[in-house]
């Protein structure tokens, strides 16, 4: 069954329309890569469904639900946004932990928050959210640096607890903006490592990377945008090994001649 | 030497009560500009046009003319102008009047240091925050407001110290502060003329006083080292 459903989705910045009817459908447990070159909408696209921009127009159903529709003003309300950008996780390119806290406080912050706030509906003791946050980290493999700060980790590192701080608020989706395009060349894999590690555990997820390897080999879909549409999209593997699209031809075309 | 020796007790008490004043006036200042700027760089980043745009224009007014004309009107003009002077006579007037005139002006210098220090915290703090489902007042509170702070400590030290002895222009208002005090004894007062020597001892409580603030905001900055 479909977990999410993205219907019709536009999205402009001044006269440049960035999203040009944009949709595609997920269903649970499933891993879609999204790619496409620089400036094709791949980012914008997942800051819509973050909520982090507003699309102009299209329908955004999570579960069934509506979580978005450009027809209904009121699904736009600030205080119901907030709850619903918890179906989504994000993981950026740049990692944004804040630095003032530790590997340990960053991924506890928001829960506990969250718990604090009687209306959320979750209201876990700070035990709990402890014991997770610490299962987190052992699951990412830095149990040992739960009390380095930030700027003590190396990028790998730093974007794993960003990966282990998203999923402490146990999203319905995650997403990452190209998770090791900050990284240099050696630090990627432990990153990768660890999302297909999440996706053998049937995480739902939302990938968008240039690691083509990486794609055909953990998602099950992949998208194809060019230009702000969906140009190709379907089995990972049949889309990467043998594109039907002239563009995604040529998109590919780049990564096999660097040796991809 | 023995002269000074007799006349430094007289000397001392009455750059003490300057020094009072002095400080009066600065911890005034520091309590009414700290607020007061935070109110005016909020204002000049509003997205209503006209707000920001009569706030940048106060704040350009104010920081690019000199404190000691701003202080001068602000206590002349409502007396000589208005017919109205509101400030009252005496030491107390002249105070509140300076006060004013510091506020304002400390105000406008730290509204600047402040905007530069909301504006560089990256945006990706925000967002990050908005997409774990924090509040904007929980995102500022817990995650921007430190990491201002921490930028805003080295250019604020700066403002703080020059602050310091930026309190010596009231005087041009007659306020009694350390250095009204000392120049009295190269006039003539309580018996002492001629003296420049009292002078060099307002430089002291000067570098006293600046020093103490040096290790000490020196001491918050380090504090604030654990995280970049």
């Amino acid at each position: 069954m479909a977990i999410l459903e993205v219907e019709h989705i536009r999205k402009s910045f001044g006269r440049t329309e960035v999203l040009k009817d944009i949709s595609f459908m997920l269903d649970r447990g499933r891993v879609v890569s999204i790619i496409g070159s620089s400036g094709s909408g791949k980012t914008t696209l997942l800051r819509c469904l973050n909520f982090l921009e507003t699309p102009d127009a299209g329908v955004i159903r999570v579960n069934g639900d509506v979580l978005f529709d450009g027809d209904k003003p009121e699904t736009l309300r600030e205080d119901r946004i907030r709850s619903k950008r918890l179906h989504f996780g994000l993981v950026f390119q740049n990692f944004n932990l804040f630095p003032q806290y530790t590997a340990l406080e960053n991924i506890m912050l928001a829960p506990t928050l969250l718990a604090k706030d009687k209306k959320s509906g979750q209201n876990l003791r700070p035990e709990e959210i402890r014991a997770t946050a610490e299962e987190l980290l052992e699951r990412i493999g830095l149990a040992d640096r739960r009390d380095n700060y930030p700027h003590q980790l190396s990028g790998g590192q730093q974007q794993r607890v960003a990966i282990a701080r998203a999923l402490a608020l146990k999203p319905d989706i995650l997403c990452f903006d190209e998770p090791t395009s900050a990284l240099d060349p050696e630090l990627t894999g432990e990153v990768l490592r660890v999302i297909r590690a999440l996706a053998e555990q049937h995480t739902t997820m939302i990938i968008v990377t240039h690691e083509m390897a990486f794609a055909r080999d953990v998602a099950d879909q992949v998208i194809f945008m060019d230009g702000g549409r969906i140009v190709e999209q379907g089995d990972a593997r049949s889309v990467i090994n043998s594109p039907q699209n002239e563009r995604t031809r040529q998109f590919l075309a780049h990564y096999s001649r660097n040796g991809e | 030497m023995e002269l000074i020796l007799q006349q430094l007790p007289i000397v001392i008490r009455s750059l003490n009560m300057g020094f009072l004043q002095t400080l009066k006036l600065f911890f005034v200042t520091l309590l009414g500009a700290f607020p007061l700027g935070l109110i005016i760089a909020f204002g000049s980043m509003s997205r209503f046009r006209p707000l920001s745009g009569l706030t940048k224009c106060v704040v350009w007014v104010v920081r690019g003319t000199p404190l000691m004309i701003q202080m001068l009107i602000i206590y002349y003009f409502p007396g000589l102008v208005l017919k109205n002077p509101i400030w009252g006579g005496g030491e107390s007037g002249r105070f509140l009047a300076a006060s004013v005139s510091f506020i304002l002006n400390y105000a406008c210098y730290f509204s600047e240091i402040y905007r530069g220090g909301i504006q560089s915290v990256p945006v990706g703090q925000e967002e990050a925050g908005l997409v774990l489902g924090m509040t904007k007042r929980q995102i500022f509170f817990r995650v921007t407001l430190l990491q201002m702070i921490k930028r805003i400590v080295p250019p604020m030290s700066n403002e703080i110290i020059t602050l310091v002895k930026d309190t010596s222009l009231a005087r041009i208002i007659a306020l009694q502060e350390i250095i009204w005090a000392g120049q009295a004894f190269m006039k003539g007062s309580q018996g002492i003329s001629g003296a420049i020597w009292p002078l060099f001892f307002t430089m002291v409580y000067y570098l006293i006083f600046n020093g103490l603030l040096t290790i000490l905001l020196g001491r918050l900055e380090a504090k604030l080292n654990y995280f970049r």
